[in-house]
């Protein structure tokens, strides 16, 4: 291991709408994937399932994506996040967030991105949400913390009590190179060292460090609970690395990765693995039943992925966060894509991991 | 009359073969499904053991299946190339071995 490299070592891929990509807007993606022929829609097999119409059972979960701006560009992106990307969540939405946070008893706030961190009020959401009683997840692609003016970001981790969700495709750097960009994996390991330092990951601390994988390809992720027992021994084995739990998301066909799928002339297939892949078991735990996600824009979604395709909530319930109704969004119908097989095949994926065991 | 031996589309067939002899089939999915269950090996490290032989006895459903299953499972394609090395080494291996069995009949028929 060399002494960590400069982040701008990283291989910055340009954005979809950097290359003006006619990917780049939601619009032209509902229609991508509204194109491709799929054995049945996912509505019919909630259906089959008996959870349709799908309902949310609560709101435990208040997802803040803060803005798309990132020191980052992974293949994989559903956000087509990246350095060139200016949406940030203006103050007054923030502001409404906080008020949201500070007025309800929704017990979790998820904080994501792009790189949440990058946003000027992050450290201010943190503290605040914090102060309120809850718990705060921060989404953390590991690099940013080596960046000179967010190296104050572990002990402010640890001082706040974040609880610490972070990127690592795998235990090895080709894999996460080739997803994320070259020399992520090694800052990365980098940054996992400060947080152990720091106790997160250890026994007893109560600071939690969760790691995160997506497949480097396009396969779905096997067990969660194998997957982490290997990168357990394995990062340890390797680099003296301890975490708490590894969770398994599924590839979404949003954004880079839909890119990438119809670029490799792979889309049809891999959607197809998706539907056959339905598990009922899986679609009863879908997050989306109890999170309700927050734009940088004040915009409500039933998750982050609607988000990206612009599929705001159901029309019958508030749909910006100024007009923000627990009552009415706890109870709301979710809306539905074919984009939604990605979170119900095999055990399932969110953004908690595996939602059937 | 197929004009080829191999089809992909028979893989995700292969419970078919169960017909007329369903209960040797169940028998043997069963047992196999036992077989790739974690124990005092991971799936993982099954998975990779499973490719490796894939590679020796050269079957091309075999070969399919378990690259998807060693990805899935966590392997990457570094650690499967030296999976499928360890294959080949004991392939040739076994091919050089057998030398000595060459070696020894010259040595008795020569001069």
């Amino acid at each position: 291991m060399t002494p960590a490299a400069a982040p701008s070592a990283h291989r910055v891929l340009p954005t979809l709408q950097k290359r003006h990509a006619p990917l780049a807007a939601a619009a032209e993606q509902r229609a991508v994937l509204a194109r491709v022929p799929v054995a049945r829609r996912f509505e019919d097999a909630l259906a089959g399932a008996g959870l349709y119409p799908l309902r949310a059972t609560g709101i435990e979960i208040l997802q803040l994506n803060v803005g798309r701006k990132c020191n980052q560009t992974c293949r994989h992106c559903h956000v087509d996040a990246g350095p060139d990307r200016t949406e940030m969540m203006p103050d007054a939405v923030v502001d409404r967030c906080l008020e949201v946070i500070e007025a309800t008893d929704i017990p979790l706030v998820d904080i994501t991105g792009g790189a949440p961190e990058l946003h000027p009020r992050w450290r201010e959401i943190v503290i605040r949400a914090r102060a309120a009683g809850k718990e705060v997840i921060d989404r953390c692609n590991l690099t940013i913390t080596l960046l000179p003016n967010y190296a104050y970001l572990p002990r402010f981790f640890a001082e706040h009590g974040v609880h610490v969700m972070a990127s690592l495709p795998h235990y090895r750097q080709k894999g996460t190179d080739t997803q994320r960009g070259d020399g992520v994996f090694e800052e990365s390991v980098t940054a996992l060292r400060r947080l152990n330092a720091l106790g997160y990951g250890k026994p007893g601390t109560g600071l939690v460090l969760d790691l995160v994988t997506n497949p480097v390809g396009t396969f779905l992720p096997g067990s969660q609970k194998a997957l982490e027992a290997e990168w357990k021994r394995q990062l340890l084995r390797l680099y003296g690395i301890e975490f708490n739990a590894l969770y398994t998301i599924t590839n979404m066909p949003i954004a880079r990765f839909l890119d990438f799928l119809e670029e490799t002339g792979q889309l049809g297939e891999y959607l197809e693995r998706l539907v056959t892949a339905f598990n009922p078991a899986a679609a009863a735990g879908v997050m989306c039943r109890n999170t309700l996600s927050v734009g940088w824009d004040g915009a409500l979604y039933d998750c982050d992925f609607n988000q990206m395709l612009e599929l705001p909530v159901d029309a019958r319930v508030p749909r910006t966060i100024f007009d923000f109704d627990l009552e009415a969004l706890a109870r709301r119908e979710i809306v539905l894509g074919p984009h939604c097989f990605g979170c119900t095949a095999g055990a399932g994926s969110s953004c908690g991991g595996a939602t059937a065991g | 009359m197929h004009t080829h031996y191999y089809d992909a589309h028979d893989l995700p067939r292969f419970g078919e073969i169960g017909k007329d002899a369903p209960g040797l089939a169940e028998k043997f999915f069963a047992w196999y499904d036992a077989v790739f269950a974690e124990g005092a090996l991971t799936e993982r490290e099954k998975s990779l053991i499973a490719l490796a032989v894939a590679h020796a006895v050269q079957c091309p459903y075999c070969i399919d299946a378990y690259s998807q299953d060693c990805l899935r499972k966590g392997s990457d394609l570094e650690q499967m190339t030296e999976a499928v090395h360890v294959a080949a080494a004991i392939r040739g291996g076994a091919s050089l071995v057998h030398g000595i069995q060459m070696r020894g009949h010259a040595e008795r028929l020569g001069m």
